[in-house]
């Protein structure tokens, strides 16, 4: 059963065609790679699938559901959570309180509960804090629960924001170029982090990368975008050998 | 533990509120009304610390608010007091209160949901433009007394009143904010788009904290008319909501122990200034212009928590 | 009719004087990105350094009110001038880096600083304004007054919006500062020197704000120390209105809270008239906050 399908989505400002009947399914346990040169429109991609833009036409489907007009919040219930390309942690929070944050969308009690103290508050707030606990030592992160998030290196950084995400519990998730700025040792720690992180919590992921080692070696399927046009799509072998690829990323080849 | 021990704080505090009150007239009436403004102050200041500290929507139109509850409070208690003389008068302030901060919240309300799409300066410039259209149109008002002011308001309030105010707004707002719900605010003032990602609905955030700051505001204002007994609309300006916001921002916003500390001391500072009368509001602005270009985290700063600071106090620092 | 075309010619003038601190307003937002809360108290200052000049200028011309009126003029929007550039050099530019919440912050210091500050200098009374121009009627007719005054006010006003149009169009240092405008990080690895431009700026606003002090004098002739703060905001909701960052919409934007102003004076009620502006700030933010002719700019993820 296919978790997410975008089905002729164009995404168009003013003159400017980003995406254009764009065609795309994923499956409920897939790790797919969406790749292609700057300005290809893949974080346009995302942002019409997490609600931060509305296509201009088409349709994006998630769990069966058409998802177009849901806002971002409510794509976040839906199950769909992403991170961001230009890390968007918050800044004056703690990893702790970062992660708590992803919670919020799932309590049961509102404001009366929490400004009144009144029963069943503490119950919860107690289960909450064994929930981030309990994320934050799969991840290895227990021990910085207390700094404050951007105070971590940079690497850390970037897995706080997958943590974060996967604390909203989806069924999808989105990763805008999670390797970006990390040195060799800590992308392969990363290629790791995301097949456990797709065993453990048996979901779809779909993530943008520049770095073919990362796209090549994790992702069981890629498709390929230029100028907000799908050009190929297939496994990693064959995208690698993709002569429409390689036009794309080089240019014309030149004898 | 800890948990229920917020409640016992609050207790204890509406205790100790009713105890001093029944003391008030030992006080030096002049120190006495300074105590009560510092009182309202601190309401004021930490109501609009959940605005724009707690949230980050920068509002200048607090006074507006104060001003709806403190002219609902005086005509509600002006009504019911005319027909006074029974047991229930014990009543007549608190309705008063409410009453007056249910019309400050619907006003927050009506000022959040359509103003909240805007940032920054604008909103900033926008709800200055409704505290002062909310003053101009009183002003307009015959049956509040237009310009002339609201005469005659019964003098209800006392220690007891504003101190228990004082304890539970403190006590709502921090658990609040500890709260994991609470953390939404925070949420939404760091960045707004990460906030949105994570399943934060930033706009009924944003609108919660307007209604909140505004119904604890208009408390305030209440508090105030029936203090001192007479309101005009003069007494609401924006330049009150800029008082309001500088306790805010020299206490360091987000931080609910450094904003009362800054509500204290910006309360009796010109009073203490008052030899020096016509150069207080010169050395108010100028201290205002340093401490933003020398310390713009505010005097306490944000991550002036009590609880760290009383967890330093308890735990020696760990030898190496 | 006739009390139509008086309302008119009101409306004009006191919009032409909106349009001059507005332009301020929008040409410090271009380049810097925040509300300089403290423009509306150099508008003050200049009226009032208009107040204190005049009478020592007029003896010094002999009494040539063809020569005393320019003076003053230039005298008021040259310490303005450096009014402003000192504001921004202390106070802005070491938080040029900073949140914006803090340069507004410290805007409004400033802003209660110049207040106060002149109610201490000054004295907090109204002052009236000396005559620089003797009002001399040009129409009377039974349909309607005209004196000179107005005619000087927009007259005054229109060459120097004309002038600023020229300096920021048509020369190098307007160009550099609408490149700064644009995209301040290009502009200065092009080679543009970003403080002399924000100081540029800074004078340019400056001095039209004064020049709109001494206009506000000439046309209300009584000045107080407190007399920026709603002409100021007033003036700032028109360079909102008008579209923030762009000069002609600041021009028009003051023309048109002018005239509505006037209007609801005249028509309505005057005491509704310092509400007037802010409901407009709030229906153009609601409907199209890029104002008249700004351009929106969205957030990018």
């Amino acid at each position: 059963m296919n978790i997410l399908e975008l089905k002729e989505c164009c995404m168009k400002f003013g003159g400017l065609t980003a995406v254009s009947e764009l065609n795309v399914e994923i499956g409920s346990t897939d790790l797919v790679g969406m790749i292609g040169p700057n300005g290809a429109g893949k974080t346009t991609v995302f942002n019409m699938i997490t609600g931060i833009y509305q296509p201009t036409s088409g349709s994006v489907v998630f769990d069966r559901q058409e998802i177009n007009d849901f806002r971002p919040y409510e794509i976040v219930a839906a199950g769909i959570a992403r991170t961001f390309q230009n890390i968007r942690l918050f800044p004056n929070l703690t990893v702790f309180e970062n992660v708590q944050v992803s919670l919020n969308k799932s309590l049961k009690h509102g404001f009366s509960h929490s400004i009144l103290q009144l029963k069943n508050f503490h119950k919860e707030e107690h289960s909450v804090r064994e929930t981030i606990m309990e994320i934050l030592t799969i991840f290895k992160l227990e021990g910085v629960k207390d700094e404050l998030a951007t105070s971590l290196p940079y690497g850390d950084q970037r897995r706080v924001e997958i943590v974060r995400a996967i604390a909203t519990k989806p069924k999808l998730l989105l990763l805008d170029e999670p390797a970006a700025g990390m040195n060799p040792t800590e992308k392969v720690d990363l290629m790791r982090l995301i097949k456990s992180v797709k065993e453990q919590f048996n979901i779809a992921i779909l993530l943008i990368e520049h770095d073919m080692k990362v796209v090549m070696g994790i992702c069981e399927r890629i498709f390929v975008l230029d100028y907000g046009v799908k050009i190929a799509e297939g496994t990693p072998g064959q995208i690698k050998n993709n002569p429409k690829v390689i036009e794309a990323y080089l240019g014309e080849v030149v004898s | 533990m800890k948990t229920y021990s917020s409640k016992l704080y609050l207790f204890v505090a509406i205790l100790t509120s009713l105890l001093v009150s029944f003391f008030q007239d030992e006080i030096n009436p002049y120190y006495f009304q300074i105590i009560i403004y510092i009182g309202i102050n601190i309401i004021l200041a930490t109501s609009l610390n959940l605005i724009n500290g707690f949230a980050g929507q920068f509002s200048l139109g607090h006074a507006g608010f104060m001003s709806l509850g403190a002219y609902t409070a005086s005509l509600v208690s002006s009504t019911l007091h005319a027909s006074s003389g029974n047991p229930v008068d014990i009543l007549i302030l608190p309705l008063a209160l409410l009453l007056g901060g249910a019309v400050a919240a619907l006003a927050g309300l009506l000022v959040g949901i359509p103003t909240l799409r805007l940032k920054g300066d604008y909103l900033a410039i926008t709800t200055l433009g409704f505290g002062e259209i909310i003053r101009v149109v009183i002003q307009n008002l015959n049956f509040l007394g237009g310009a002339r002011g609201f005469t005659g308001i019964p003098k209800l309030a006392n220690f007891f009143w504003v101190f228990s105010v004082v304890s539970i707004v403190v006590f709502a707002i921090s658990n609040l904010i500890n709260s994991t719900y609470g953390k939404g605010f925070l949420a939404v003032r760091d960045d707004e788009i990460a906030a949105q990602a994570m399943g934060i609905n930033t706009t009924k955030y944003k609108v919660i904290a307007f209604i909140t700051g505004a119904f604890f505001a208009g408390i305030a204002g209440g508090l105030y008319a029936h203090f001192i007994s007479y309101i005009n609309p003069q007494q609401f300006s924006f330049i009150k909501s800029i008082e309001i916001v500088v306790m805010v921002i020299i206490g360091g916003m987000g931080s609910t122990v450094g904003v009362i500390i800054a509500a204290i001391v910006l309360t009796i500072l010109p009073e203490a200034l008052r030899g020096i009368a016509e150069y207080r509001m010169v050395i108010y602005s100028l201290m205002l212009v340093v401490i933003m270009i020398s310390r713009p985290q505010g005097l306490f700063g944000k991550s002036f928590r009590l609880k760290e600071l009383v967890a330093k106090f308890r735990r020696p620092p760990m030898s190496a | 009719m006739s009390e139509l075309l008086q309302q008119i010619i009101n409306g004009i003038s006191l919009g032409s004087i909106y349009a001059l601190i507005a332009i301020g307003y929008t040409m410090v937002y271009g380049v810097l990105r925040f509300i300089n809360f403290a423009h509306g108290d150099v508008f003050m200052i200049g009226g009032f350094v208009g107040y204190y000049a005049a009478p020592h200028i007029m003896p010094l011309v002999g009494g040539s009110v063809i020569l005393a009126g320019p003076i003053v003029l230039l005298l008021a929007m040259t310490v303005c001038s450096i009014l402003g550039v000192t504001i921004e050099k202390l106070a802005y530019k070491p938080l040029r880096f900073r949140p914006k919440l803090t340069i507004l912050i410290t805007a409004i210091g400033i802003s209660l600083f110049l207040e106060f500050g002149g109610q201490l200098l000054f004295g907090p009374d109204p002052k009236s304004f000396p005559t620089l121009i003797p009002s001399t009627t040009l129409i009377d007719s039974q349909n309607l007054i005209l004196t000179t005054t107005p005619v000087i006010v927009i007259g005054t006003a229109i060459i120097l919006i004309v002038l600023l149009r020229f300096i920021v169009q048509n020369t190098k240092m307007g160009t550099a500062m609408r490149a700064v405008s644009f995209n301040q990080q290009a502009a200065s690895l092009m080679g543009i020197n970003i403080n002399t431009v924000i100081s540029f700026t800074f004078v340019l606003g400056s001095s039209l704000a004064a020049a709109g002090g001494i206009l506000y004098g000439t046309l209300y002739p009584s000045i107080n120390p407190l007399m920026g703060i709603f002409p100021g905001l007033k003036a700032f909701i028109s360079a909102v209105l008008g579209g923030i960052g762009n000069i002609p919409g600041a021009a028009l934007g003051g023309l048109i809270i002018g005239m509505t102003e006037t209007f609801v004076t005249g028509y309505l009620s005057p005491t509704y008239r310092d509400a007037i502006a802010f409901g407009i700030l709030i229906l153009i933010l609601l409907f199209k906050p890029s104002g008249i002719l700004g351009r929106y700019e969205a957030e990018k993820v």
